[in-house]
């Protein structure tokens, strides 16, 4: 057994409004005149440490966890999960 | 009549609805902590508003694991009436009682103010009372009641007649300005405004008889006379 960081990013889905990006973009980053950025989209992350054998074994039960007890909402958000020696 | 009004920790308009429960329509009703079950002889159940876990992770989404809610699904599944209000809402949805999801209003503001509602479906326990279309004067007080749901599930949902409630102008970004849905079966409701914040006179400056039809529907569906 080995010592695992997870970390899971929830974000909205494609097409599923964030205001919260919009609003970083339009109000903050390009009155900045950052003018090369085209879009910012806000997302939760969360880090776990979990004991698990391998990577592998650390990404699915992660994954298990976030669709057992609804970690995010499938109907619009998605996470992405990566996993990091501890 | 038993109604029983569920507390979960960072509830917060729980007295609110028991004293409307009480001392409004004069029904027996009775506090229910998340951690227990429900008895089996309670006629309907209320989820208040508040911020159940102070909202972590999203409104509702950990009430929704709470021991307490397979109880309100076998309720559901029994008929029996059941209402979420602003966070009971989001509990239900979060549940999967209830279809769709809320998300942070589109000004990402905590939104606090009278809002008119348009009655869609007057068939519910909680509607009976109305006439279609009829408006009801009502505050809101919430920062994630911006209902979301696919294509395919407002079809549906319009469809099955399941929108209770619209808001009458564009309020925070609602699909189809929808404020409240049921379940396909009409006994579970959930509605993000406040009508335990409409009833009395005292406290609403426009009309509170609109807002006191949702719980006198309740009534004519027990059979209670007051």
């Amino acid at each position: 057994m080995a010592t695992f960081n997870v970390q899971v990013t929830i974000e909205n889905k494609p097409g599923i409004s964030d205001p919260e990006g919009e609003t970083i973009l339009n109000d903050l980053v390009l009155r900045g005149k950052y003018e090369s950025v085209s879009k910012i989209k806000s997302a939760k992350m969360l880090r776990f440490t979990i004991k698990e054998n391998s990577k592998e074994s650390a990404q699915l039960k992660v994954q298990e966890i976030c669709d057992d007890v609804r970690i995010y909402n499938p109907l619009v958000s998605k996470v992405s999960i990566d996993v990091f020696d501890a | 009549m038993k109604v029983g009004v569920v507390v979960f920790p960072g509830s917060n308009c729980d007295r609110d609805m028991f004293h409307v429960l009480t001392d409004v329509f004069h029904l027996d009703a009775q506090y229910y902590w998340h951690d227990k079950g429900l008895p089996e002889n309670i006629d309907a159940v209320i989820l208040p508003g508040g911020f159940s876990y102070g909202d972590r992770l999203r409104a509702g989404v950990i009430a929704a694991h709470s021991p307490v809610i397979k109880d309100v699904q076998k309720m559901s599944e029994k008929g029996i009436p059941i209402l979420g209000v602003c966070n009971g809402f989001q509990i239900l949805v979060e549940s999967g009682l209830l279809p769709g999801v809320l998300l942070k209003n589109d000004s990402l503001n905590f939104m606090c103010e009278w809002t008119d509602l348009v009655v869609e479906n007057n068939k519910t326990p909680f509607t009976n009372q109305f006439e279609l279309n009829q408006k009801i004067p009502i505050p809101i007080a919430n920062g994630e009641g911006k209902y979301f749901a696919d294509d395919e599930t407002l079809k549906s949902l319009q469809k099955n007649n399941q929108i209770v409630f619209r808001y009458s102008d564009v309020v925070n970004g609602s699909s189809n300005r929808i404020a409240g849905v049921c379940n396909e079966d009409g006994n579970v409701v959930g509605m993000m405004p406040h009508p335990e914040r409409a009833v009395e006179s005292e406290i609403n400056p426009v009309d509170n008889k609109p807002s006191s039809l949702i719980f006198e529907s309740l009534l004519e569906k027990m059979g209670v006379k007051n």
